[in-house]
């Protein structure tokens, strides 16, 4: 299961984290959204927990941190590392090239 | 062994080809795909399925779907098919780099939303630009946006909008519009909702990289280019089937969908056959789409038992 962030939590969860924190911005009125969280929370659990802190935000409860981000579409996922945000991409993947993107910025 | 029938892409038309199979005893594999469920996911209410006389969310009608399939035995791969080779019998198709082997092919991957085909336009997507107003209209709340288009689909998207926006510009290339007049009268009489005919979209710029402040059009009569200031872009100018996989494999039409026998779900290569919106540029609705699946799994069930 991936982590739940919300207004309350985001700070200390995410920009907080010592470990890079993979945020996945959905809602429940996005089909695609709901399509990718099955292969979002496969990818959490094969996740080594020390590389990767995999959670999801639901940008309709949460518009305030949606606004703050700037999020204009969704699914997104942004990976934060040490408070940065150092990628983002949104739309649809298939779980190999999700894993990919993901990867890709975890190295160094 | 072989598959007796691999089914590739998970809209209305490879569930219903999966649900007729499954109960057939044909115990099929399913590719999902790279956009599962496929375009009912970027819907909200579709009124037109029979049997929902109140309506069903797209995405709920997919999930239906896929249950259903599943009840009877559907395999399910969430992958994607990068390659297929219908030269030989068992057919091969390969999912992250593994193959599979199947007496029976059917196709149904549908057709995706087409893009501008701008720099510009994958520069901002995401960051402004959607091709899908039901995901992303919630983020543009009070403010102004475009959505590009002249069909249903445009018409639709502009109407969604109004519901966040304070201002949507319907911007069309030609003068008349390919939508239907319940559509265009409905579009006409909403006050939020103002068109730009005969414009072509040349350029989508913005702040830096992370916001859409607008976009230079340019006027098909007189050639004029103006700017049109926007912080969204919607485009909804169609869709293209998704064929890239069996160019040079299978006989495509001029403008790519599969070409099948009329009356049937067949193909080019005998065993493979092709149902839904891969192959069907006229109706290209989920009803249709679940009936030629339909179509196909039967005529799939009918080969292999002459084998």
């Amino acid at each position: 299961m991936s982590l739940e962030l919300n207004e309350a939590n985001f700070d200390s969860e995410v920009l907080q984290s010592t470990v890079p924190v993979l945020v996945d911005f959905w809602a429940p009125w996005c089909g695609s959204c709901r399509s990718m969280a099955p292969m979002v929370d496969t990818f959490a659990a094969e996740v080594d927990p020390g590389q990767l802190k995999v959670s999801k935000c639901n940008a309709d409860e949460n518009s305030a941190l949606a606004a703050r981000f700037n999020i204009l579409a969704i699914p997104a996922f942004i990976i934060f590392k040490q408070g940065q945000e150092v990628a983002r991409f949104s739309g649809s993947f298939s779980p190999e090239e999700f894993k990919e993107k993901v990867m890709s910025h975890l190295k160094v | 062994m072989p598959y007796k029938v691999i089914i590739i892409g998970s809209g209305p038309a490879g569930w219903t080809a999966a649900i007729y199979a499954g109960r057939a005893e044909l115990a099929p594999l399913v590719f999902e795909g790279k956009e599962p469920g496929g375009q009912l996911m970027s819907t909200t209410a579709v009124e037109n399925f029979p049997g929902f006389p109140e309506g069903i969310q797209g995405p709920d009608l997919m999930d239906q779907m896929r249950k259903q399939a599943q009840r009877f035995g559907t395999e399910i791969l969430s992958q994607t098919v990068e390659q297929v080779d219908f030269s030989t019998r068992p057919f091969k198709v390969t999912s992250q780099g593994r193959v599979y082997e199947a007496d029976a092919v059917i196709i149904s991957t549908g057709a995706s939303a087409r893009r501008l085909g701008l720099e510009s336009e994958q520069k901002f997507y995401g960051r402004g630009v959607s091709a899908c107003a039901t995901c992303d209209g919630f983020f543009f709340k009070n403010k102004k946006v475009a959505v590009v288009g002249g069909g249903d689909a445009a018409m639709e998207e502009a109407m969604f909008l109004t519901r966040f926006a304070t201002q949507v510009v319907l911007v069309h290339r030609r003068e008349n519009f390919r939508a239907s007049k319940i559509m265009q009268d409905r579009v006409a009489a909403n006050p939020k909702i103002s068109i730009i005919r005969n414009a072509e979209v040349l350029e989508i710029f913005g702040q830096d990289a992370t916001r859409v402040t607008g976009i230079r059009l340019k006027n098909t009569l007189t050639g004029e280019v103006s700017e049109l200031e926007t912080e969204g872009v919607f485009v909804a100018i169609g869709h293209s089937p998704n064929t890239k996989l069996f160019e040079n494999i299978l006989d495509l039409n001029e403008q790519g969908y599969i070409k099948t026998k009329p009356g049937t779900t067949q193909t080019s290569v005998p065993g493979v056959l092709a149902a839904g919106d891969v192959q069907d540029s006229v109706y290209r609705q989920a009803i249709t789409a679940a009936g030629s699946g339909c179509m196909a799994a039967i005529e799939a069930e009918r080969m292999l038992r002459e084998v």
